[in-house]
């Protein structure tokens, strides 16, 4: 299968791979996929205190495509408040990096991966969470 | 990082090797004007005479290499259509006597999708399970076979493990029984001894680019004592004693014939030099974390090795490897996202099968490439379990079969 140019860079050198400590009360990790599947995508992202995602880490076990397009969302939601980033739409990755039909499935994934990662820092209750209550509250 | 001379490496000759040059030039002979491109069928001239000799040559040439009568073999267009004429042609012949099929789960598709066309057909096919070491248990083949089973169909050597099944036993057991044996021999021939002479083996499927010769031709033979009927799958003029009609591809049965030839005379020396260049290959890898051989090596053709590199998606690791050719049991670029059947006949877990590379080695493999290929696999599976969630939780010490993975 020949794979974009996107893709193989991203692959080659992937960006932003690493853990944070998932039990600090700023970071919100979303694992999705399964192992059975052949895909495991565990994306985290550090949230500032007024809601703004300040940095991004991922780790991926998949195909070509996955680590691409896990590798590729780190880069785009680090600056963006977690109401964008929850705005990221698996189309604009598989896009971006010109997947194949049969590996749109990966950039599903990554969209998964960010909703979750982002839904387990808002349960956490951290400071941005709180914040963006009270907002809803007040408005 | 040691040099390999050819970059790629090819170590994919499983999927197909590349003709052996002595192949391509006996094949030459056979096409223009100046050489044998008669039709072995014309009996009135000597282009066709000297075509039928040549054919015959490499009758003789093939029917060698496994100790069989030159008349048992009949020429089609590789190991698939042998499969399909074997398995259908008997099963033709034979309906009457009744419609029950054996075959096994780890067969190659040729025979498995053969099997369910005849399913469509009003058959009834058992297909039994294997071993964890990939083997047939015989009690569970003995017990499989009923007054109606007129087939057993069995590989001699499975193409994604290279695991040897027991076919002098299989065979012993169908003829005790009363029933047609039937053995796709693509991945064995030339490789490990096949003697028919010995082996009860009534039909069985040879292919020519396996093992050094052309693409688009391949035999079945055809037991004569005692004699197998086939109902022939492909009508027209009457060739192959009506087994199987169509002109005869002189270039590539004279392909097929030389292949076999060089066989025969090498094999030996070739299967020890594979066995060693393959432990060489194992050894690079044997200290390495979370590493699992596919399919028992002590019943093994020399020149395969299937690894498991868990935590490592098969396909992410292929595409690491882009300097060395192999293949994966990872099928994760169909749609289906199903990994290996056969390794999951094996009873490997999903991620395990998801995991798998197999590294086939051949005739122009050489100790450089090995060792090439033992670096860069260690390199690239550390670099790809550093970006594994899996091989993290595994290092943390996370039971990975207790988590609930959201599936999708």
């Amino acid at each position: 299968m020949a794979y974009s140019d996107k893709v193989m860079d991203h692959y080659e050198n992937p960006r932003n791979v690493g853990s944070f400590d998932k039990d600090d009360s700023a970071v919100g990790t979303g694992m999705v996929g399964a192992p059975a599947c052949g895909d495991v995508m565990k994306l985290q992202i550090k949230v500032s205190d007024d809601g703004v995602i300040e940095d991004a880490r991922f780790k991926t076990y998949g195909c070509g495509s996955a680590i691409a397009s896990s590798s590729l969302l780190t880069e785009w939601v680090k600056g963006k408040t977690l109401q964008q980033a929850s705005e990221i739409k698996n189309t604009e990755l598989a896009e971006e990096l010109a997947l194949p039909p049969v590996k749109v499935h990966c950039s599903v994934l990554a969209e998964d991966a960010i909703k979750a990662a982002i839904e387990d820092y808002n349960s956490k209750g951290g400071a941005a969470a709180e914040a963006a209550e009270k907002a809803a509250d007040g408005s | 990082m040691s040099k390999s001379e050819r970059v790629p490496v090819y170590l994919d000759y499983a999927a197909t090797t590349p003709a052996d040059p002595r192949v391509a030039e006996k094949m030459m002979a056979c096409l223009t004007m100046d050489g044998d491109f008669g039709n072995p069928a014309s009996r009135s001239h000597i282009f066709g005479w000297k075509a039928d000799e040549d054919v015959k040559i490499a009758r003789g040439h093939v029917a060698a290499l496994v100790n069989a009568d030159p008349r048992e073999i009949v020429w089609t267009s590789g190991a698939t259509e042998s499969d399909n004429l074997a398995i259908k042609g008997v099963a033709h012949f034979y309906r009457k006597k009744g419609k029950h099929i054996i075959t096994c789960k780890t067969e190659h598709k040729a025979v498995l999708d053969t099997c369910r066309q005849l399913e469509r057909e009003g058959y009834e096919v058992t297909y039994l399970d294997v071993e964890s070491s990939g083997l047939i248990n015989m009690k569970v083949l003995e017990e499989a076979i009923r007054e109606d089973t007129i087939l057993i169909s069995i590989m001699h050597v499975n193409n994604e493990t290279g695991v040897v099944q027991d076919i002098a036993a299989i065979g012993e057991l169908a003829r005790n029984k009363g029933v047609i044996f039937h053995c796709d021999a693509a991945q064995s021939a030339g490789k490990i001894e096949i003697d028919l002479e010995k082996m009860k083996v009534d039909l069985m499927s040879f292919s020519a680019h396996k093992i050094y010769g052309p693409k688009g031709i391949g035999a079945l033979y055809v037991r004569r004592k005692p004699r197998i009927r086939i109902e022939a799958q492909m009508h027209g003029g009457g060739h192959e004693r009506g087994m199987r009609s169509g002109t005869l591809a002189v270039h590539q049965i004279v392909g097929m014939g030389e292949a076999f030839r060089i066989a025969k005379e090498e094999m030996a020396a070739e299967s020890a030099r594979l066995l060693a260049l393959r432990e060489r290959l194992m050894n690079g890898f044997s200290d390495m974390e979370e590493i699992y051989v596919n399919g028992d090596l002590s019943h093994h053709v020399a020149g395969v090795l299937n690894i498991s590199f868990n935590f490592v998606e098969g396909e992410s690791l292929i595409m690491a490897l882009k300097d060395i050719a192999v293949s994966s049991g990872s099928a994760c670029t169909s749609a289906s996202l199903e990994p290996s059947y056969v390794l999951r006949a094996l009873g490997r877990e999903d991620e395990l099968a998801h995991s798998s590379i197999r590294f086939s080695l051949g005739r122009f493999t050489t100790e450089a490439d090995v060792d090439y290929t033992i670096e860069l696999v260690r390199k690239k599976v550390e670099k790809l379990r550093e970006l594994s969630p899996l091989w993290e939780m595994y290092k943390d010490g996370v039971d990975l079969s207790k988590v609930q993975w959201a599936a999708h």
